[in-house]
């Protein structure tokens, strides 16, 4: 969906994960990159060159906020610092969404930095959409919850990953950052159809992709972020597209990252990818 | 599932195989993880306790070279773990995991031995630089506030990012040198990417560690640069009353009262400390 109350009925394209290493490149060369995304986590400090850097990204382009700590999943209340701190970057960055996983990592106030997988049961569904909905009740800024990457699943689950993340995402009318690659990696470890995960959830939910690389092991694959993507995603990235028609997408490298050339060039491969799938989609539906 | 997680691995790396009260772990596992056709409960779980001690291990062998390299890098794998097994992680940032090794090496100082004291500056020095780099500032105060007021009423605080250390080792110099040594390896290396377990790489020349001297630090920044600035004694103790809510006029005085130094013009040089100080944007309001 081009634009919708997910995304804060915006319409962006290809974007770039903002990361430390290409810092200088960026700020010297201006690329032309329609869009970065920031791990919140890194820009709610108080100060210094953190800062300094982002207000400088923000003169000269469009920033969307990603966090890896709200842990919609946990049993613990939020952090009210973590929150507070939070909603000064949304107001700081003006991001049209943000995003976090669907997910736990801390329990009695003690954190793991871990994007934890949750058992998907009825109950915890209903906990972590009144997380979300408080969150964005709080912060004021629509939000979009990722389906991570997982190596173990609960005896205690209720219902299928994707029938998990229907209804929490229905429960907290909320959006989806359908991350595609952490689709695949799940499937893979924990033997379901990819297709099936892609056919079956809200649609019209879906406010951002995500598309990455990841790492094979002999017994399952590791969700690494250090690769260019691999074919399997983008087959998956063009069903996806499919579906949801044309939606923001970010291209994901964490881990050994490379020059923001390579990085750059891979997202405008992105872009060429997504220009050619949404043609044929249009011919089709003519 | 937390608590296996935080559960220290073994030397090998691995998941231990009993759980705290003796029974065997794959039981543990396979009581909330479902197995499948290639990994028992228990691997599956290893993979996400791995997981979190090469993450938090890998954190603080990045934020806290000097420390690596003063307690040696199989010692400093042990401190660390030691460390992260007592106080677990209870902020949502990274950045703040290593805020209590200054404490834990106080309580136990064993793991650092026998370099207890050369290891406990260097971790508050470490952790000076974290505070510097992106702590909080304050608007600095402006030469013509700070004149207009006299120094017998004149009361100053100092930038929060300001960290001010009385040290009885140069671990600045042996900071410099480490990093410049970890940095030209890393070029040395660059084909060979950062692996997600603590990383063993040799540095080529041992650096010699640094001889007992007593210095005194300012940890701070300046356009958003890191820097470290070494302070005679005297201006020391003028900035640590200062911190105290201490007057500029007494603070100057007990600075001198304290001072042994003779023949020094201490009015033109406790005017130039202030003049450099305030150029630095260190002053702001007292709290």
């Amino acid at each position: 969906m081009p634009a919708n109350p997910f995304n804060g009925f915006t319409d962006y394209g290809i974007g770039i994960g903002l990361r430390v290493p290409h810092y200088r490149h960026i700020l010297a060369k201006k690329p032309v990159v329609d869009w970065f995304e920031i791990i919140s986590e890194n820009f709610m400090v108080d100060g210094g060159r953190p800062m300094e850097v982002l207000d400088s990204i923000l003169e000269q382009y469009r920033v969307v906020q990603h966090g890896v700590a709200m842990y919609f999943g946990s049993a613990d209340k939020f952090d009210q610092t973590h929150l507070g701190r939070l909603k000064r970057l949304v107001k700081r960055t003006e991001t049209p969404w943000l995003s976090d996983h669907l997910c736990w990592g801390s329990v009695d106030g003690r954190y793991t930095h871990d994007l934890l997988p949750m058992p998907y049961t009825f109950a915890v569904a209903r906990h972590t959409a009144e997380k979300i909905r408080a969150a964005r009740d709080y912060l004021e800024v629509p939000i979009c919850v990722e389906n991570v990457s997982s190596y173990a699943e609960f005896h205690a689950s209720e219902m299928t990953e994707w029938e998990f993340l229907s209804e929490v995402t229905e429960l907290a009318d909320c959006g989806i950052l359908l991350d595609v690659n952490n689709i695949y990696v799940s499937s893979k470890n924990h033997n379901f159809d990819p297709y099936e995960y892609l056919n079956n959830i809200p649609h019209h939910r879906v406010g951002q992709i995500h598309i990455a690389g990841h790492s094979k092991f002999e017994k399952y694959i590791l969700d690494t972020h250090d690769h260019p993507v691999l074919d399997p995603v983008w087959k998956m990235y063009a069903h996806a597209l499919k579906l949801v028609g044309d939606t923001a997408t970010l291209l994901e490298w964490d881990d050994r990252i490379p020059s923001f050339d390579e990085v750059h060039n891979e997202a405008l491969k992105a872009n060429k990818f997504r220009d050619q799938q949404l043609a044929a989609r249009s011919e089709t539906a003519a | 599932m937390a608590g296996a997680l935080f559960r220290p691995l073994t030397p090998e790396w691995r998941m231990q195989e009993r759980w705290t009260d003796g029974s065997r772990m794959d039981k543990f596992a396979a009581a909330f993880i479902k197995p499948n056709d290639r990994l028992s409960s228990f691997e599956r779980l290893e993979i996400y306790n791995r997981q979190y001690w090469f993450r938090v291990l890998d954190c603080l062998w990045d934020d806290f070279p000097g420390l690596r390299a003063v307690v040696g890098k199989r010692k400093f794998t042990k401190l660390t773990t030691r460390y992260l097994a007592r106080y677990q992680s209870t902020s949502y940032t990274l950045r703040d995991l290593g805020n209590r090794l200054e404490q834990f090496l106080r309580e136990e100082p064993h793991w650092a031995a026998p370099r207890e004291d050369l290891a406990l500056d260097m971790v508050r020095f470490e952790w000076a630089q974290i505070v510097a780099f992106d702590g909080p500032s304050k608007p600095a105060i402006s030469p013509d506030e700070i004149l207009d007021t006299p120094a017998a009423q004149l009361r100053l605080g100092l930038q929060p990012y300001l960290s001010l250390l009385e040290l009885n080792y140069a671990v600045d110099d042996f900071l410099i040198a480490v990093k410049k040594q970890e940095s030209d390896v890393l070029r040395g290396e660059a084909s060979n990417a950062v692996g997600s377990a603590p990383r063993a790489t040799r540095l080529r020349k041992r650096i010699h560690l640094p001889k007992r001297e007593k210095i005194y630090l300012a940890v701070h920044r300046h356009d958003n640069m890191l820097y470290y600035k070494r302070l005679p004694p005297e201006a020391f103790v003028i900035l640590t009353a200062l911190c105290l809510g201490v007057t500029v006029e007494d603070a100057c005085a007990k600075a001198l009262t304290a001072s042994n130094r003779t023949n020094i013009d201490w009015a033109a040089q406790i005017k130039e400390w202030f003049d450099d100080w305030s150029a630095l944007g260190w002053f702001c309001r007292p709290l």
